[in-house]
């Protein structure tokens, strides 16, 4: 690389932000969840994971992090992802290949609408979130 | 395409010389292996400053802290956790024993930190300038160099309160602007002390190690600022990693146009050169500093003249130590006021300390001024190691103090600490529990200030010395009473009339202690004894009867063969041969040897 200008480190600066704002997890409200258990991954979860990272680069959205996470139980319906949005309930859609997480992106993320066709399930009661009881 | 995992390993000294490079390298073999290279990204970062349980691995987004960890885990890493989506739970840091802590934010060390210094260490690659960048690097830089004059920046420095960290706390805005003032000077030189010698200390190193560019990008701030065209490092030799990051960042900063001829477009001019140090402890004083840049043997002379006006090779310089110099970006990204409302009225900001000694977590942490001993010992360091009993707190190294349990609820800051008797320093703390004798600490401490004494001054050189011998005289129980008043007397004349701060300071640890923990040094002088049991002249090991089985696990492990005795009958240590290093003591599994 040349010995850079003002407008050019600025540049450089802003293409580089996006991908570490990656590794900062504070202040990132939505989470997507990819069920990358063996069931997944044999129907295509990672095909998915790959998509939503993308999808997400292009929309430009910083304060969604995506995790993966063991199989989810229903593996009848893999690959199946949780999606926790502020202002949304929790969902768990399954059946996800590429398109429909380019639809998830859009409408789930983007525009608040949820994919009905393809949610499957609300989250289980997390046990350990309420103490226990 | 994005990186969807990344894996951060520790590349600070202390997870290093625990094999975190091996670690690094198998983590990157696995990635590569699985095919990952192209999705998991594996990064050497700076310190997470948890190093009681280095080296560490931690892995996003998840925000999985994984501790102690070996190069033979990184298979299972990668294949349970980055193929698999599992966390591995037995690497996974765990306090109380029985939750796991899996993520960064659940662990207590870190809950009260505040961090501005190491705000990029344990998160960047601090070999990669674009990751330095990305995370608003250089951008103070931008403003200084094409949005502000140089008298906004200094306004911005003294609004901020910024003090020096080096340990005396100077305000910072003052030396720039006295350096500024300067019109007549032909040549004017910016200075970053990196000579960090405290025994215990390395907060500066880890700030290098993990983050570079931040002390270059604030050098080139104040060049622009004073108009200084050139920068010094001055580093100790002995900190290898913490050169090669900076050569690594100076060539790419260079590389960049963010160093060297016409930074940016700009027309300003600023390079900087590094300075290795033979690691004397008299050369972090700021005039000696700059008479071994210079060439010369390293010894301090008076002041004034400051080296704000009159430093290196008789020019206008300024010199800042590493801690100060890397908060400088932030002050000036994020503004003066943001900064003065963080700490206290008194000391604004935050301070660096490597917590050390008997403390269950020790490591580096950062806290806002004003948080108290209390809440660093017991909330962040999780209290004394083996359940001992607290004793005492070493903070500044050998220029400062002990401080007691009653004033552990002090909130500290620069004034707070000099009227307890001890002094910041550069933030070295040492924490002794009950098994610490205070007197064979506060030798300790003498004796690395008598070593390094340049010898150029009559009261540091004589004065330290006959410290020294009256302290050998009581730790060999040979002390007499007015042995304390006689060290306070040479104390206080050596306070006076030491020409630099090596020996102004090298009594603090003698006053400080002879003040709390008077009782102590009367059990040596009057009754023979150290109740601790720490020094050698004062004690004797003995055997109990009652409670020795004759396993013959003593004797066996004695360097001198001092203990004889039968299989099955008590055992006997010949005191005439006794060398006093405790290895039976150690070794009984049934107490059944005793410290008198």
């Amino acid at each position: 690389m040349a010995k850079m200008t003002l407008q050019e480190l600025r540049k450089l600066r802003d293409s580089k932000k996006t991908e570490i704002q990656k590794r900062d997890l504070s202040g990132k409200e939505t989470q997507i969840i990819v069920g990358m258990g063996t069931c997944g991954i044999a129907a295509g979860a990672k095909n998915v994971l790959d998509t939503f990272l993308t999808q997400l680069e292009i929309h430009n959205l910083n304060s969604v992090v995506v995790t993966q996470t063991g199989c989810m139980g229903l593996c009848y319906v893999e690959p199946t992802i949780e999606v926790i949005a502020p202002g949304m309930p929790s969902v768990i859609y399954g059946k996800v290949d590429a398109e429909v997480a380019k639809k998830i992106v859009e409408e789930h993320i983007i525009h608040k609408r949820m994919v009905s066709e393809h949610v499957f399930d609300r989250p289980s009661v997390d046990i350990i979130k309420d103490g226990g009881k | 395409m994005a990186y969807r995992s990344y894996i951060l390993v520790c590349g600070g000294t202390a997870c290093e010389s625990s094999k975190a490079n091996a670690i690094y390298e198998s983590l990157l073999n696995e990635v590569d292996g699985q095919g990952l290279s192209e999705e998991v990204q594996v990064i050497k970062t700076g310190c997470f400053g948890f190093c009681e349980q280095g080296p560490i691995v931690k892995i996003l987004p998840e925000d999985s802290f994984y501790v102690q960890v070996t190069p033979s885990d990184a298979k299972e890493l990668v294949e349970e956790h980055i193929v698999k989506g599992r966390e591995v739970k037995r690497l996974l840091y765990d306090k109380e024993g029985s939750k796991k802590h899996a993520k960064v934010e659940d662990i207590k060390f870190y809950q009260k930190q505040f961090r501005i210094v190491l705000r990029n260490c344990g998160f960047i690659d601090p070999e990669n300038v674009d990751e330095y960048i990305a995370r608003e690097g250089y951008s103070a830089l931008e403003k200084v160099l094409f949005e502000m004059s140089g008298d906004e920046v200094i306004q911005e420095l003294r609004t901020a309160g910024l003090r020096g960290r080096g340990g005396a706390g100077f305000p910072t805005w003052m030396k720039w602007n006295f350096t500024k003032q300067v019109k007549d000077a032909d040549q004017k030189y910016i200075v970053c002390n990196a000579d960090e010698g405290d025994p215990g200390a390395y907060m500066d190193r880890s700030t290098l190690e993990g983050d570079p560019h931040s002390v270059l990008e604030a050098m080139t701030i104040a060049g622009k600022t004073v108009g200084a065209n050139q920068g010094y490092i001055y580093i100790r030799a002995e900190y290898p990693l913490a050169i090669h990051r900076l050569e690594v960042a100076m060539a790419q900063a260079r590389d960049y146009g963010l160093l060297g001829k016409n930074i940016l477009d700009s027309g300003f001019d600023f390079d900087i050169e590094i300075r290795l140090g033979a690691g004397a402890f008299v050369c972090g004083e700021e005039t000696a500093l700059l008479a071994s840049i210079e060439g010369e043997r390293g010894m301090p002379v008076p002041r004034p003249p400051f080296p704000a006006v009159k430093g290196l090779w008789g020019k206008p310089t300024v010199i800042n130590n590493v801690e100060t110099w890397a908060n400088i970006p932030v002050i000036i990204m994020k503004g003066g006021d943001w900064f003065s409302q963080i700490g206290t009225h008194d000391s604004s900001g935050t301070k660096v300390f490597a917590l050390t000694g008997k403390i269950r977590n020790s490591g580096l942490v950062e806290v806002p001024m004003g948080t108290t001993l209390r809440e660093i010992i017991y909330d962040i360091g999780g209290g004394i190691a083996n359940d001992k009993k607290f004793k005492a707190v070493q903070t500044g190294g050998p220029s400062g103090g002990v401080i007691t349990e009653e004033f552990l609820d002090t909130p500290i800051d620069f004034g707070s600490l000099q009227k307890l008797g001890s002094m910041m320093g550069s933030g070295g703390m040492i924490v002794m529990d009950e098994d610490d004798c205070i007197v064979d600490v506060t030798k300790f401490y003498l004796e690395f200030s008598v070593e390094e004494s340049c010898g150029k001054c009559a009261p540091c050189r004589i004065g330290g010395r006959s410290l020294m011998n009256i302290l050998d005289k009581i730790t060999k129980g040979n002390g007499t009473i007015e042995d304390i008043e006689q060290m306070k007397e040479i104390g206080h004349a050596m306070k006076q009339a030491s020409l630099c701060a090596l020996g102004q300071t090298a009594p603090n640890p003698i006053l400080s202690t002879v003040k709390h923990f008077e009782a102590e040094y009367l059990a040596h002088i009057n009754d023979k004894t150290c109740p601790a049991g720490k020094c050698k002249s004062l004690i004797t090991y003995n055997i109990l009867p009652d409670l020795c089985i004759g396993c013959t696990a003593c004797a066996r492990k004695c360097p001198t063969a001092a203990i004889t005795g039968e299989r099955r009958q008590v055992h006997v240590i010949d005191q005439a041969a006794c060398i006093k290093c405790g290895a039976c003591f150690e070794t009984c599994k049934f107490g059944a040897i005793e410290i008198r």
